[in-house]
């Protein structure tokens, strides 16, 4: 019995590791812009797609990971200069609106410069199963907790320690004083979507071995990482790691101990729940709390 | 007042030779896009293949083949679209198409007052039973999948079976007929699991079919990532009896996704899968080497069954305007109706009143993943 419960945590901890690491890319955009990014999905799936593309061309998986990620910062940044930026001024909502639209777009693109098939990754360092208490772990999943814990603490440092994730945060704070002393907004929202591009493609790279990709791998990621972004407070990391550890163990304990057909009802409704007695999420500040 | 009448005339041998002359024309909706593009893709592509060729070779009946395609993204309200322009406008003369069950049965009830031979290109019981006038199908069901793999488990010794299955409309219609005809082969099920469409760890599922009491063996219904993910898991756990597949992974793309975990693993097939490995006196062998070959010189990229599905829906359709000698709706139908030993990629053709598909349990081949690669299972 203990090794079933040691398995369904560990089932738990893989799908959540996946999960925090998606939501960790909405965190600096809504930092930066209260914007909720939904096109962070497609960074994570030009990620997985752009590597499997150039491993096929060639590359060595490093160089080739490496590569994505760069693609998907450029992206990132494209969606700045040409969608965000030419709605200057307008409300957050539209913003989303845009996103949402740039989603689209970049999922039908995908279709036609990579294909609409499934690809798969190599894992990182083989497929031989880890035991643990009877239980078994892939060995990637323990790469996708093992970076989502160093990206935690890397954007820790970013934005409390230095001046452009601080310059971020104030601008997040109040954007007409932050330009009153002199940053650059605009440049603030380049930093930011390219940053947040390329951490969804980091991600989308590290879970490919273990979900693989395809040209709609991101819808589904991308509302699993948001849901968890929500349960653990918006633009906080380590909240966005505790919200998605928690919703990958409901929905594996859910999946073992009451029914595989209802894991995801059960997951969100508890998701509601938390939201309904803690409105700012686990880990979110009050939303009075403004500097 | 003679003269009008002259030019009257000549008016009308002209349009009739003109009549004579026009192509034939074949609609076509398919998902050529969408979530259900790995069906509506290599289905268009074989169309305008064959169609490419049948012209080449004269075309039928004296007359060239039109196609008039749209992509209908998988969605069950454009196909219905579609199909409307298909028969009201572009005023085609058969359609083969709808790559999904959904849009198949969204356009049946037009068909069936417009009076069209359609030949359909998927999946479910449903389409064909009851028996429509007008509407044929030409893949397998997912009940005789079910038979043929309950089949293979019993000659296997297993009769304790647990599923796992996906949530989407292919996984779920297996999953039903499965547990309908479970009991005429004496199997039981005695776990029954499913996943999510975009879920990416079945650990959980598979760890309660693991401890349920007496499992004899496993089936996973399912098409896409899911399966792929499950045989990986399944190897993960260490879980020893055998695994079953479903027709719709059947092809390369799974064994190079569950890659080394996929070893082993059986799951029932048309023959198209393993063209070259056929014995030479396989009835069936020349027709899906040929369609194998003339696809993958052409595309550069692996053929799959569901394109074998569309070529069989063309060819059926060319075959009944052969022998009805015209394109008269009503005479291709009946044509169609009364197509017997017809051989195709998915296998022998024997259509009657009653069965407007015509395959039986012969026309899947169980398969075994061996090497990287499927083979006939022993």
């Amino acid at each position: 019995m203990s090794a079933e419960l040691a398995q369904f945590l560990l089932s738990g901890l893989t799908v959540g590791a996946i999960y925090a690491l998606v939501a960790l890319g909405f965190c600096i955009i809504y930092n930066a812009s209260h914007v909720i990014n939904f096109a962070q999905g497609e960074f994570v799936m030009i990620g997985g797609m752009a590597t499997a593309s150039f491993l096929g061309a060639g590359l060595p998986l490093p160089l080739a990971a490496l590569a994505a990620v760069a693609l998907a910062t450029l992206i990132g940044l494209a969606l700045v200069k040409f969608a965000v930026e030419p709605a200057r001024g307008a409300s957050v909502v539209t913003l989303i609106i845009i996103t949402i639209g740039a989603a689209i777009l970049l999922r039908g693109l995908a279709t036609l410069v990579w294909d609409k098939r499934i690809h798969a990754l190599p894992a990182f360092s083989g497929d031989a199963p880890i035991s643990i208490a009877g239980a078994t772990l892939a060995p990637q999943s323990l790469w996708v907790i093992g970076v989502a814990a160093l990206i935690v603490a890397a954007l820790w440092g970013f934005f409390n320690r230095t001046l452009a994730g601080k310059a971020i945060l104030a601008v997040s704070h109040n954007r007409l004083a932050a330009q009153l002393v002199g940053i650059s907004v605009r440049r603030v929202l380049l930093v930011s979507f390219g940053l947040s591009a390329a951490l969804g493609a980091l991600a989308g790279i590290l879970i490919a071995p273990i979900t693989f990709t395809s040209w709609d791998v991101g819808v589904m990621l991308g509302l699993k990482g948001f849901a968890a972004a929500i349960l653990g407070g918006m633009g906080s990391g380590p909240g966005a790691v505790l919200g998605g550890l928690t919703l990958g163990l409901l929905e594996s304990l859910g999946a073992g101990y009451v029914s595989s057909a209802y894991k995801d009802a059960i997951a969100f409704v508890i998701i509601l729940v938390v939201l309904v007695l803690m409105p700012g999420g686990l880990l979110g500040g009050r939303s009075t709390e403004r500097v | 007042m003679k003269l009008h009448a002259w030019f009257a005339a000549a008016l009308l041998a002209v349009s009739a030779a003109a009549q004579a002359q026009a192509p034939i024309r074949i609609g076509a909706f398919l998902s050529v896009t969408g979530p259900a593009a790995f069906l509506g893709d290599p289905e268009q592509k074989t169309l305008e293949l064959y169609v490419e060729r049948l012209n080449a070779a004269g075309g039928v009946l004296g007359r060239k083949l039109e196609l008039v395609s749209y992509d209908s993204g998988g969605d069950a309200e454009k196909a219905r679209t579609f199909a409307k322009r298909l028969i009201e406008q572009d005023r085609v003369d058969v359609i083969v198409g709808g790559s999904t069950t959904g849009e198949t049965m969204a356009v049946v009830p037009l068909v069936e007052a417009a009076g069209l031979p359609f030949i359909s290109l998927a999946g479910a019981v449903v389409i064909v039973e009851p028996v429509k006038k007008w509407v044929f199908k030409t893949p397998h069901t997912d009940r005789m999948a079910c038979d043929k793999i309950f089949v293979d488990m019993k000659a296997r010794g297993a009769s304790k079976v647990a599923l796992i299955s996906g949530s989407g409309g292919f996984d779920k219609s297996m999953r039903g007929e499965c547990l309908k005809v479970a009991k005429n082969h004496g199997i039981n099920i005695v776990a029954d699991e499913t996943y999510g469409a975009g879920d990416t760890d079945m650990t959980a599922q598979l760890t309660k079919i693991k401890n349920a009491a007496g499992v004899q063996a496993v089936l996973n219904a399912g098409f896409g990532q899911g399966p792929a993910i499950v045989t990986k898991n399944y190897k993960q756990l260490g879980i020893g009896v055998p695994l079953y597949q479903s027709h719709g992974v059947a092809s390369k793309q799974y064994i190079q996704l569950a890659g080394d975990a996929a070893e082993g693993v059986r799951l029932p097939a048309a023959a198209l899968l393993v063209a070259e490995s056929l014995p030479d006196s396989d009835p069936q062998k020349k027709v899906v080497v040929s369609y194998k070959q003339a696809y993958e010189a052409r595309f550069k990229q692996d053929v799959s069954t569901f394109g074998g599905h569309a070529y069989d829906g063309l060819m059926l359709a060319v075959e009944a305007m052969k022998n009805a000698g015209s394109t008269d709706k009503a005479k291709v139908r009946d044509a169609l109706e009364s197509i017997r030993g017809y051989m195709g990629t998915a296998g022998v053709v024997n259509m009657s009143a009653q069965d407007h598909m015509g395959l039986d349990l012969t026309a899947f081949r169980m398969l075994q993943v061996r090497k990287g690669d499927w083979a006939l299972a022993k």
